[in-house]
């Protein structure tokens, strides 16, 4: 097993061309071991190429590919083994039963002969399909599909789950709960990087979020790091038995923000540490307060905060490589709300 | 390569061929009607129709066959004479047409059809080979058209000999000729033709185009196996062994250059790779 500090799959400056189409353009992220990472971006973004490069199934021209230390373009038998992937349509083979669609991926993952049919049934079993198992894989819903791919992915116990939009023509309750299953992977110990565009699939879910943007990543790490990053103040929302009495604080240190409509006012400070300073503040001028809410951040908000701040630089297309953000922690420190830290950019 | 893999890719895709009503129903009538109805249809009529004028006028044509072939003809009578030559002669092309036929069908689906299903991608990622996989389906491929012939070929003589050969003196049929023709000649034709099919199918965009240029690449290829078959049967173009030697060795070299169409990039189907 690999160490969990180290990343699984690391990728740097990696380039890969359709024709004229830039498909990968100097795509730079890691994939921590034993979290979920999201490859999260529009449609187009280069989320699929990302993960068919991992695989080796691409073999993009340029740039540095690691995958369990080795690289796939040239050592690809050693690591799809260790992989397993859902692609967007479950590639499944419609005129085979849910048994026989499973047992193909066994033999060819060459699962033990005598471990097999066990295996089989497990992963069915997890996935919920165990009583499809004898149909033809043509008859099968949508959500059917998936769950048979979903287990059809896990049946060699891969080290490395690759699940591209594994969501996708779903309908809520049915994603709702495969991407239940994808987070009891997590609980498991796999590794499992998934791609979406849909920002509330990625919430809440994610370890590791890598933006995608135009083939690039201009921006990968925690969800915490990011937020640290794009999104370095706090706001808190305050109502008051009287409202205007709220108004005060527009003078008060540390707060770099004020809006009050009708009684609730919102306050941009400069650290979540600020928040009980201000609260003890009021309530000794004889504030009643009726509400504190601090706002935390969704990944919506920070997504585009992130692309935000792409587009104030002068990164869309992003073409400079991402710097990991867990690197630039120490230059947070003093980044203010409304002014996003800098981040560094190489050319 | 990893035999066992590829043997999966076999066993998988026969299987699925298995369950295509759509495809196999015509599968069993082609080899039905060329192996079963023409023949017992054709020697049945000859056997009964006796010393007619056409029958006279037959046997009157088999003149214009080379002189060694004449001479193996059996048969007392002239309708037995036109039996005899029907049975051997006549047919040897139907040997070659149902399983190139049947064969071609699967293999242009072969690798452009796992891509528009989707399943190229599941392939791609997978641990087989790009080597497994091609070999996987060219046997795959061959195995439906080959099959077919061997059992039209069993039931074929089961027909002719039962039909003709009370008239001719007894069981005649196979002779050596097309026990090579079958097992020697029939397979690396077979083989070669794949070879070139399934390098199609991994380059074009759709089945639809992949049954197009397939029949284009066939065709000539039918004419040739045509003509090889029914002189090596004839013992007037060099002997069924050579024929099936050279073809052989053919059919190996166009294998091993088949081998690179079939890439990761063509069963996801990227756009320039495609």
């Amino acid at each position: 097993m690999p160490d969990r500090t180290d990343p699984l799959v690391s990728l740097r400056g990696v380039h890969h061309r359709f024709g004229s189409v830039h498909a990968l353009d100097d795509l730079t992220f890691d994939v921590p071991s034993g979290r979920i990472t999201v490859l999260l971006g529009p449609n187009g973004a280069g989320k699929t190429t990302a993960i068919r490069a991992v695989t080796g199934a691409l073999s993009p021209a340029e740039g540095e590919i690691s995958v369990f230390g080795v690289d796939p373009r040239t050592h690809g038998e050693v690591v799809r083994p260790r992989c397993g992937v859902v692609s967007a349509k479950p590639a499944l083979y419609d005129r085979l039963s849910g048994y026989d669609n499973l047992l193909y991926a066994a033999q060819l993952y060459e699962v033990d002969e005598d471990r097999r049919d066990d295996r089989i049934q497990h992963a069915a079993r997890q996935f919920g399909i165990q009583d499809a198992l004898e149909h033809q894989v043509g008859g099968y819903s949508t959500g059917m599909k998936t769950r048979l791919a979903l287990a059809r992915s896990i049946l060699h116990e891969p080290d490395l789950l690759l699940y591209d939009e594994p969501t996708s023509g779903l309908d809520p309750e049915s994603a709702q709960a495969v991407l239940g299953l994808i987070r009891s992977m997590r609980m498991e110990g796999r590794t499992v990087v998934m791609c979406t565009h849909l920002l509330a699939e990625a919430e809440g879910l994610a370890d590791h979020i890598v933006v995608m943007e135009a083939g690039s990543s201009p921006c990968f790490g925690s969800a915490e790091e990011l937020t640290r990053r794009y999104w370095p103040g706090a706001v808190v929302h305050l109502s008051a038995e009287s409202p205007d009495q709220l108004d005060r604080v527009t003078t008060w240190h540390g707060v770099i923000g004020y809006e009050r409509v009708t009684d609730v006012a919102r306050i941009d400070l400069d650290g979540i540490g600020r928040i009980p300073d201000l609260v003890m503040g009021l309530a000794r001028d004889g504030v009643r307060l009726t509400r504190v809410e601090p706002q935390t951040p969704r990944l919506e908000d920070l997504y585009f905060a992130i692309r935000r701040d792409a587009q104030r630089r002068g990164l869309e297309p992003v073409a400079a490589p991402a710097v990991p953000l867990g690197s630039l922690a120490a230059d947070r420190a003093d980044a203010s709300v409304g002014r996003p830290a800098t981040q560094e950019v190489r050319s | 390569m990893n035999w066992k893999r590829m043997s999966v890719v076999v066993r998988t895709d026969l299987k699925q061929l298995v369950q295509a009503k759509d495809y196999w129903i015509p599968m069993i009538a082609l080899g039905g009607l060329f192996f079963f109805v023409l023949p017992a249809v054709l020697l049945f009529t000859i056997e009964h129709l006796g010393a007619t004028s056409s029958v006279q006028q037959i046997s009157k044509t088999l003149k214009v066959l080379p002189a060694q072939a004449q001479a193996q003809i059996q048969g007392d009578t002239p309708g037995a004479r036109t039996s005899y030559a029907l049975a051997v002669y006549l047919f040897a092309p139907v040997a070659v047409i149902v399983p190139l036929t049947i064969s071609t069908a699967v293999g242009a689906a072969a690798i452009v059809g796992e891509r528009e299903r989707g399943t190229g991608e599941f392939l791609a990622h997978s641990p087989a080979s790009t080597r497994e996989i091609y070999v996987g389906k060219l046997i795959a491929s061959f195995v439906p058209g080959y099959g077919t012939t061997v059992v039209g070929f069993a039931v074929y003589s089961l027909v002719v000999n039962v039909i003709a050969g009370p008239s001719i003196g007894g069981w005649f049929f196979p002779t050596p000729q097309w026990w090579a023709l079958m097992f020697w000649v029939v397979p690396p034709f077979l083989a070669f033709t794949l070879s070139v099919v399934l390098r199609l199918s991994a380059r074009v965009k759709s089945t639809a185009a992949a049954q197009q240029a397939a029949g284009l690449v066939s065709l000539p290829l039918i004419m040739v196996a045509y003509t090889q078959s029914t002189g090596a049967l004839f013992g007037a173009s060099a002997s069924p062994w050579l024929v099936g030697t050279l073809c052989w060795l053919v059919a190996l070299l166009s294998l091993m250059r088949g081998m690179r169409s079939v890439t990761r990039s063509r069963l996801l189907g990227v756009a320039n790779e495609v």
